[in-house]
């Protein structure tokens, strides 16, 4: 089966791409980038501002189930085409990888479908494989943490 | 287990990608290992501690000499190590999908 969601990193470049193909129209696609608490569901975070506009900005800030904020993060659009395009910023405060620049293109398929494709530019080739290795490293940390557990069980 | 070591912090390093290399095609024992570097012998050793606790290598022991062997699943693992970050994109548009499937259906 072929897969939905593509990302493509080119060894020793310092951006990216990701495509996915929506079962959404074009329309319904978009919409989800404007409405902040669609944008909140989706990105699993609080959203404390987000004016979908050229020249708007956003901030996100997510807590953990004890209440600890354990990610800031902000932007500023650049452009917003409805159902075509926008452009934006986005930056981790509580992390150091630097700003990173963001193109989504929407773009109609059939009535029924569309397709995102982004292009994201990290400051320089080395921030973007660290972001890139993030979810990898977490994955391995948690299947340590799993490990952990067991072992502690068995004890 | 020793995860405080960078896996890719390991294969940074162009001697240790050369261990990795050398010991693909056959398992080698650290001195055989040494013998085709200009480097000085603990260096090597060196090499060797860190990719055997990133778990690259493999030692197996063999009479009274430990011989050294690629761990081909670990070596996988770095060639998928993009496939986490786009399975979260994954995720992140299923959902995506799913809430406006919802929103249309209100």
């Amino acid at each position: 089966m072929e897969l939905k969601t593509k990302v493509n990193a080119e060894n020793g470049k310092q951006d990216l791409f990701i495509t996915r193909e929506f079962d959404l129209p074009l329309e319904l696609l978009f919409k989800a980038f404007t409405e902040p608490e669609l944008v909140a569901q989706v990105m699993g975070t609080k959203v404390l501002k987000y004016e979908s506009k050229k020249h708007g900005s956003y901030q996100f800030e997510t807590a953990d189930a004890n209440g600890k904020v354990v990610l800031q993060a902000h932007g500023v659009i650049h452009e917003f085409s409805p159902n075509r395009k926008i452009v934006k910023t986005f930056e981790m405060e509580t992390a150091s990888f630097g700003v990173q620049l963001e193109m989504y293109e929407f773009e109609k398929m059939t009535d029924d479908t569309s397709k995102l494709n982004m292009h994201i530019i990290y400051e320089s080739g080395a921030l973007r494989d660290q972001v890139l290795k993030l979810p990898f490293a977490y994955g391995l940390n948690m299947a340590h943490n799993r490990l952990q557990d067991i072992m502690n069980k068995l004890k | 287990m020793n995860l405080r070591r960078d896996v890719f912090q390991a294969i940074a390093d162009p001697t240790r990608r050369a261990i990795l290399v050398l010991v693909a095609l056959q398992a080698m024992t650290a001195g055989a290992i040494a013998s085709n570097f200009g480097t000085a012998r603990p260096t090597v050793s060196k090499h060797l501690q860190i990719l055997t606790e990133c778990e690259l290598l493999r030692q197996e022991q063999n009479g009274r000499e430990i011989y050294y062997q690629l761990n081909p699943q670990k070596m996988k693992e770095i060639a998928d190590f993009i496939e986490p970050f786009r399975k979260m994109w994954d995720d992140r548009f299923n959902t995506l999908e799913a809430i406006m499937k919802n929103y249309k259906s209100k």
